[in-house]
């Protein structure tokens, strides 16, 4: 028997439909679960309170600070290191072997799980480095983590520059570098924005990586030498140990709440650079 | 200045063989004085024996892996054409970032879902303590949804609108366009989006270590709790020393090999596709 095609399209329709309908519907869910019973958690006091009896009671702002120092920190070192590459890449070489190993280096990178991060992290900055669970140790394991996004977005970013840019530049007299820090840097900045942004989403996010470098504990840092909660670390003790599940879905609303803020603010920035240009 | 930027665009390079230094200088030696056989193939893991054989990590991993693909491969391919073909274009403008925003959800929130809301469900309908390898594939699944959604709409729509007009106007309805020219033409991409899956599946550790249970035994149903490789780095690595330790690297080695091969994959198929442009 041969299918009429209209038939077999109405079919195909309807079954692709329904699985997009699905994955929606389980990514909806998610969000929605998390959100409708941790909102009524989230105060004021939750927010700016420390945390009492190991969290089962009080608030979770020393997680709040770990988590913001923690995400600068990693931001702050794995920046110019990826706007760096993303320069050289595009700027001061051509497409040659060299280029596409850098490139496939970056790409490996991205795809290395956090856990093998969080090794990492534990052998050289902890215990070779003797850092010990520490702000700085934490920190250094998620620039490497975040590092090929930035690469990634800022490369990018400036290709988007049009050519006609540089070569104004180039006809005044001005050298290749002021070239890239006065006309392109400035031009792909909302596009490195982005890239940064991501991976201040990716920093808050992660788990695995941060608890074998930067540890859990539950007190403000007064140093980069001293050990830190962030809030995603703090969410799992609660939720793994079975401590607070009230108090564990308050963390997870919050950290959620960051999360797709801080990705929502990079898709803006990405979106008004793209209308910019058209 | 182009020196400087020179040294600094070989650090993700620089960072990457770092890491595998690290990883092998502490988990190789282990691995050649255990024996590679015995490590990779016996089923015993009894740190304070002495005994350290990961083969149910390593079937476990190979379970959950292929379980979250079975989910997830069919859902996120089947997202994407319907996405590209089937749906107006500003309504993908809008659920394209939506799901790529989901991408963003930390992998301790899934973990959470999997052990509040879907354990106690395998639990009360299907039987079982609920935290299971069915739990896993299926928390994983989703996970890698907006992984394979998001890379196989970019390679659908890098196929050229000439492709389809001309099955079109040759008479073809858009679902026989799809199946015939519009897939056979992305498809070095889809796989690719699918091996990236992978490998984020296999290298999932929170989710993961929530949601399956950790006995560490060779899973007899998928109602039954088994633990990763991931899992048994992070469940033990608070507390390990001295062979111990080393052991939980060298799980790290077999992990990290893993995970490099698929990336190569993925970069090779991507290659391909370029070359045939």
């Amino acid at each position: 028997m041969k299918l009429d095609p209209k038939h077999t399209q109405k079919a195909a329709v309807a079954v692709l439909g329904s699985a997009t309908l699905l994955t929606l519907t389980a990514l909806v869910f998610i969000i929605g679960f998390v959100l409708q019973k941790g909102l009524p958690v989230l105060s004021w006091a939750f927010l700016t309170g420390s945390p009492q009896d190991m969290g089962r009671a009080g608030g979770i702002f020393p997680a709040i600070a770990g988590s913001a120092a923690l995400t600068v920190l990693a931001v702050l070192l794995a920046a110019p290191l990826g706007v760096g590459t993303a320069v050289y890449l595009t700027e001061y070489t051509r497409e040659s072997r060299m280029t596409a190993i850098i490139r496939f280096g970056a790409d490996c990178l991205a795809g290395i799980p956090s856990i093998i991060f969080g090794l990492f992290g534990f052998i050289l900055f902890v215990t070779i480095l003797k850092m010990g669970w520490s702000l700085l140790a934490g920190g250094l394991t998620l620039s490497l983590m975040i590092l090929p996004t930035i690469i990634r977005t800022t490369e990018e970013a400036i290709k988007a520059v049009p050519v006609s840019y540089r070569e104004v530049s180039y006809s005044l007299g001005a050298t290749r570098w002021q070239t890239v820090y006065k006309v392109i840097l400035p031009n792909a900045l909302p596009g490195i924005l982005t890239g940064v942004m991501l991976g201040v989403g990716r920093s808050l996010g992660e788990t695995a990586a941060v608890i074998f470098t930067a540890g859990s504990s539950l007190r403000m840092p007064a140093s980069v030498f001293d050990s830190v909660r962030t809030m995603a670390v703090h969410f799992y003790l609660l939720a793994r140990e079975g401590i607070s599940a009230e108090n564990a879905y308050g963390t997870a609303a919050a950290l959620i709440i960051a999360v797709l803020s801080v990705n929502l603010l990079a898709y803006w920035m990405m979106n008004r650079m793209i209308a910019k240009r058209t | 200045m182009q020196r400087l930027l020179l040294a600094v665009a070989f650090s993700a390079l620089s960072a990457l063989l770092l890491i595998a230094i690290f990883i092998v200088s502490q988990g190789l030696p282990f691995i050649f004085r255990y024996g590679f056989k015995e490590f990779l193939f016996s089923s015993e893991w009894q740190p304070q024996a002495g005994k350290f054989g990961i083969f149910p990590m390593v079937v476990s991993t190979l379970w959950v892996t292929l379980g979250a693909m079975v989910i997830g491969a069919p859902l996120g391919v089947a997202g994407a054409i319907f996405l590209t073909e089937f749906v107006p274009r500003p309504v993908m403008g809008i659920v394209k970032p939506a799901i790529e925003l989901l991408a963003g959800i930390p992998s301790v929130v899934y973990g959470f879902i999997g052990v509040m809301v879907l354990a106690p469900l395998i639990r009360n309908h299907l039987g079982g303590p609920g935290l299971s390898l069915l739990a896993g594939s299926i928390i994983l699944g989703i996970m890698i949804l907006p992984t394979i959604i998001s890379i196989s709409i970019d390679s659908i729509m890098a196929v050229p609108k000439a492709y389809r007009e001309g099955s079109l106007a040759l008479g073809a309805t858009v679902w026989q366009t799809v199946r015939m020219v519009t897939l056979p033409a992305a498809r070095s991409g889809i796989a690719a989006s699918i091996i990236l899956a992978m490998g984020r599946a296999i290298g999932e550790t929170m989710a993961v270590i929530m949601v399956t249970g950790n006995s560490v035994k060779i899973p007899g149903s998928v109602l039954e709790p088994v633990r990763t490789l991931t899992a048994n780095i992070a469940l033990e690595m608070g507390y390990a020393t001295g062979m111990h330790r080393q052991a939980l690297f060298a799980t790290g080695v077999v992990l990290f090999v893993v995970i490099m091969i698929l990336n190569f994959s993925a970069s090779y198929v991507m290659r391909q596709r370029k070359a045939r442009r």
